[in-house]
């Protein structure tokens, strides 16, 4: 089966669906190449690159089309590609089935099957071909780059002779991959950043990443299924506004995030917050192509107001065009793994596989747009409500509580008996009798302190000192009058004394071991 | 005189307890075993000086012989071997107990009266019966961990009853033995109360199977401290009643912290019978599928891995893996990674198994963590590498309820973005439950010797 990697003309994008890595091993799976001439070029792909791993170059889009089994591409395919799609092939890319009702059903008409590379289920089995997650870590790096670029400041702070400077305060807005990716880049180039999500279960990647994780004082879970948050309540929201104005007047520069399935991107950087913010202040808004986060974005442009830049590029991931093409590149090849199970260069587009089945939209000239939902949320577990709000670790276990009358009458039973056994025994057995029970308290208490790691020296050290047994035996050597108990206590002393040197000495061995 | 030596057993006594106060951390444990040597001494000297009045030559002949003898063992001894030596330790102290209490009963310048000769009867009877349990029930636990017998538990038909049956025997003899005179009647009587508790001692530990040997020890550890406390009693002397105390003590807690390890009551592993099924409860089938990996692979992992937990089991043990781990685990934090080692309390057969075999490999211990430690990291972990360990990383445990290790604290390694599991094949482990943590989407299978497949994991990344 010939795949077919016609070069992206939608304006504005640079990458390319395969790369010559990504080409070398779709040819392991068993298919052939055709690329069309200069598809990589944007990328800094050059033909003879993928030349030499065996694609063939074909010099026109017509060429390059003809008699193909699966289309790769990055932005959906236009008419004029359409039209010369075989019918029956397969068509791979980025297709915003939700908004593209149309494409679909054009695509059905002409029998070309489809998958959407945004629809691949967020499972955990599925991570290998999400391209969305892949474009979205690079955005949000790119988004640092663009606001860095348009900050007339340094992000690290610094002390130098010609003045102090201070370090830049950056507000991300939405932990997701993206959110995630920026708040890294944004803490390696020094800046202090802090990070707002309606989810409380990325507080703790918020803080491995190196950023404060802001919070609201209300108790309210933002997680919905597929691992995306869900709009939230009024009063949340209200809430959540309250600490934004608060921020707005702090930061230097807002990276929102912030996206719901299915829905336009909840306004939350509202006109009021941008012109509290200081001069020269930048926004970079990644929602907005669905109609952004932020009052001011226009998509694709650069604006200012009140002195603050509003960024609303739609397609930053094209702006590291080679790196992108590359992550994009590689999804392709695990997905197009999962279609060719035989690796024989023939595709199935198998309905029983979850990750196939969510992410086809059109098969057989039916459209199969929306999947049915994922079984399984990435996060299933949702921590306590109150999980956000109070700190200290929620206590598990509570111990079971020994009845008071139980501790009674086990003390009334022991005193009874101990009573009675001083009044019977002879008080040297009693003097005797204290000093145990004083040792195995003290041996209790002493015990609990030794570390875990020293159980074993532990173990042979006691061995070692209850070789103390050594002083009955001796004691027993100088017994008269009987050769046999001699000769029992003289078999004692050295069974004991192995005790006394091995134990000692293997401990001394063990513990000699132990280095920092 | 008699001043002087109490006041020496005194100073002797309070060196045991700092050489077991010592152990609280690494770096005091060296002078604690120092303190420990200090004390024996004190103790020796006092009882020879002030006390025995045997000859010289039979004290010295006894204790060079005995010296050489433990030095020797405890020279050769193997690290992966030290659960064999402390058992064969414990018999020791099992035996001299069983020694000390015939000589007090045979020793014929004892002549007590009423309740005195009561007291003394019965501390030697314990003395005895303790001793001997401990000498039979270390053997045996010897011969399983050196593989003379089959680690698998033996049950014999009403093996509860026997236990039974021979413990009543032994009170009812002891009913007899304690306030009689010293005749040839008691003598019958503490003879075969010898031989039973020495059958005892047998069965009870044949009965209990092979990784619950860490509960084993311990337990023998304790009744090794109890025996000499015993023997401190019938002899009136307070330093061995101390010490008997201290180890007795020792022993009990290590064992609660080993059943506690395995979420199982005390009685159930001194009963023994677990793990008999071997492997007949895997009732449900787990889903999924094993994906195994190359050495390649896992080292090419192993590269861009930044966080790494290395979790041993026994397997790691058998393998004698310890010093592969330790040469990998070095090339990795040369390369700058984070690489931390996370023990379960009962990972092999011995309490503190694991960290002693680590340490004698040269790994640092401040990177080698308990359980409770480093659970929470393993979310923020990127690759696990769990070598010959199976039922101590069961999501079993934690995931289903019925299970019959639910409830048993586990290391949740499955939560790392990547597990990988070297192990010689797919049997499970010794509570005979199947693991799903090896169908999980993000853990790989390395099947093959541990040793090897390090060792070939590390010429990887060096190439």
């Amino acid at each position: 089966m010939i795949i077919a990697i016609p070069r992206e003309t939608a304006k504005g994008e640079a990458r390319v669906a395969a790369t010559p890595d990504s080409v070398k091993r779709l040819r392991h799976l068993g298919f052939s190449i055709a690329l069309e001439k200069g598809a990589g070029d944007m990328a800094s792909f050059t033909d003879a690159a993928y030349a030499e791993v065996g694609a063939e170059i074909r010099n026109d889009l017509k060429a390059c089309l003809a008699g193909a089994g699966v289309v790769l591409k990055v932005q959906a395919p236009t008419d004029e590609e359409l039209v010369l799609i075989p019918e029956g092939a397969t068509v791979i890319a980025f297709l915003k089935p939700a908004q593209n009702a149309e494409l679909l059903r054009k695509l059905a008409d002409q029998k070309i099957n489809a998958l959407a590379v945004e629809s691949v289920p967020r499972i955990s089995r599925a991570q290998k071909m999400d391209a969305l997650s892949s474009m979205a870590n690079i955005a949000g790096y790119r988004a640092v780059i663009e606001a860095a670029h348009n900050f007339g400041r340094f992000f690290t702070g610094q002390i130098t002779a010609a003045g102090k400077i201070p370090p830049a305060k950056v507000l991300v807005i939405g932990a997701g991959v993206a959110g995630l990716s920026a708040i890294g880049t944004a803490r390696s180039m020094g800046a202090i950043v802090r990070a707002f999500d309606t989810r409380s279960e990325v507080r703790e990647q918020v803080e491995s990443m190196g950023a404060e994780f802001l919070t609201v004082e209300i108790a309210e879970e933002g997680s919905g299924t597929g691992g995306y948050a869900k709009e939230m309540s009024k009063e949340f929201i209200e809430v959540e506004m309250a600490l934004f104005r608060e921020q707005a007047r702090e930061v230097d520069i807002v990276i929102t995030t912030a996206l719901i399935p299915g829905k336009p991107a909840p306004k939350l950087w509202l006109a009021d917050m941008v012109d509290s913010m200081a001069q020269g202040s930048v926004v970079v808004d990644l929602a907005a192509e669905m109609g952004g986060n932020c009052d001011y974005t226009v998509p694709d442009k650069k604006v200012e107001h009140s002195g603050v830049t509003i960024i609303g590029y739609t397609n930053l991931p094209s702006r590291a065009a080679n790196q992108s093409s590359r992550l994009y590149a590689t999804n392709l090849v695990h997905l197009l793994g999962e279609l060719t199970p035989d690796k024989d260069g023939e595709i199935h587009i198998d309905f029983e596989d979850e990750v196939i089945r969510g992410a086809t939209v059109v098969r057989a000239g039916e459209i199969t747009w929306p999947p049915p939902p994922p079984k399984i949320s990435a996060q299933p577990k949702t921590p306590a409500k109150k999980a956000e709000l109070d700190k200290g670790p929620v206590e598990e276990k509570v111990k079971k509580k020994k009845s008071p009358l139980a501790i009674f009458v086990f003390w009334a039973v022991a005193a009874v008996l101990l009573l009675w056994l001083g009044r019977v025994a002879p008080p040297e057995f009693v003097s005797h009798f204290t000093v145990f029970v004083l040792a195995i308290f003290v041996g209790w208490q002493v015990i609990w302190n030794v570390t875990h790691a020293l159980h074993t020296p532990l173990m042979s050290v006691t061995n070692a000192i209850s070789g103390i047994v050594v002083v009955g035996a001796l004691v027993q050597l100088g017994v008269t009058g009987s050769a046999l108990v001699t000769v029992l206590a003289f078999v004692g002393v050295l069974v004991a004394s192995i005790n006394i040197f091995g134990g000692f000495f293997v401990t001394h061995r063990m513990l000699k071991m132990f280095r920092r | 005189m008699n001043g002087m030596i109490a006041m020496a057993y005194l100073l002797s006594a309070v060196m045991f307890i700092l050489s077991l106060g010592g152990l609280s951390s690494h770096e005091t444990a060296r002078r604690g075993n120092l303190y420990g040597m200090v004390g024996m001494t004190v103790a020796i000297i006092a009882t020879i000086a002030g006390v025995a009045t045997g000859a010289l030559w039979m004290v010295a002949v006894a204790m060079v012989v005995g010296a050489s003898i433990g030095l020797a063992l405890a020279r050769r001894v193997a690290m992966t071997q030290m659960p064999q030596m402390v058992a064969l330790l414990h018999s020791f102290v099992g035996l001299a107990a069983v020694l000390i209490g015939w000589g007090g009963f045979l020793d014929p310048q004892v002549t007590l009266r009423g309740a005195a000769h009561v007291v003394h009867s019965t501390e030697i009877y314990l003395g005895v019966f303790i001793g001997a349990i401990t000498l039979t029930g270390s053997l045996v636990a010897f011969c399983k961990l050196q593989g003379l017998v089959s680690g698998k538990p033996l049950t014999l038909p009403a093996r509860h009853w026997l236990n039974l049956t021979a413990i009543l025997a032994c009170i009812v003899l002891g009913i007899g033995f304690v306030p009689a005179e010293v005749s040839t009647g008691t003598l019958i009587n503490l003879l075969l109360m010898t031989a039973i508790a020495l059958l005892l001692g047998i069965h009870l530990v044949a009965a209990i199977g092979g990784a619950d040997m860490p509960v084993v020890i311990s337990m023998l550890n304790s009744y090794s401290g109890w025996a000499a406390a015993a023997t401190g009693f019938m002899l009136g002397n307070d330093l061995l009643i101390v010490v008997g105390a201290l180890v007795g003590s020792s022993g009990a807690i290590l064992s609660y912290i080993m059943c506690r390890g395995m979420n199982r009551s005390f009685i159930s592993v001194i009963l023994g019978g677990f793990g008999s099924e071997g492997g007949v409860v895997s009732d449900d089938e787990v889903e999924g599928e094993v994906v195994s990996i190359s050495q390649q692979d896992l080292a090419d992992d192993l590269k861009v891995a930044e966080k790494i937990i290395i979790v041993p089991g026994f397997g790691m043990a058998v393998a004698h893996a310890q010093q592969a781990v330790s040469d990998l685990t070095d090339r990795l934090r040369k390369m700058g990674k984070t690489v931390r080692f996370g023990i379960h309390p009962v990972a092999g057969r011995l309490p503190g198994h694991m960290n002693v075999l680590l340490a004698e490999a040269n790994v640092p211990y401040d990177i080698v963590l308990e359980m409770d430690e480093i659970n929470p990291d393993f979310p923020s972990t990127d690759l696990v590498l769990v070598i010959g360990a199976n039922d101590t990383v069961n999501p079993d445990a934690v995931e289903k309820p019925g299970s019959p290790i639910a409830g048993m604290p586990v290391l949740e390694v499955w939560k790392a973005d990547k597990v990988v599991v070297l192990k010689r094949s797919m049997a499970s482990g010794y509570a005979g439950v199947a693991n799903p943590l090896f169908y999980k989407e993000n853990a790989r299978m390395l099947f093959g010797d541990a040793k090897d497949s390090l060792q070939g994991v590390l010429g990887k990344i060096n190439s």
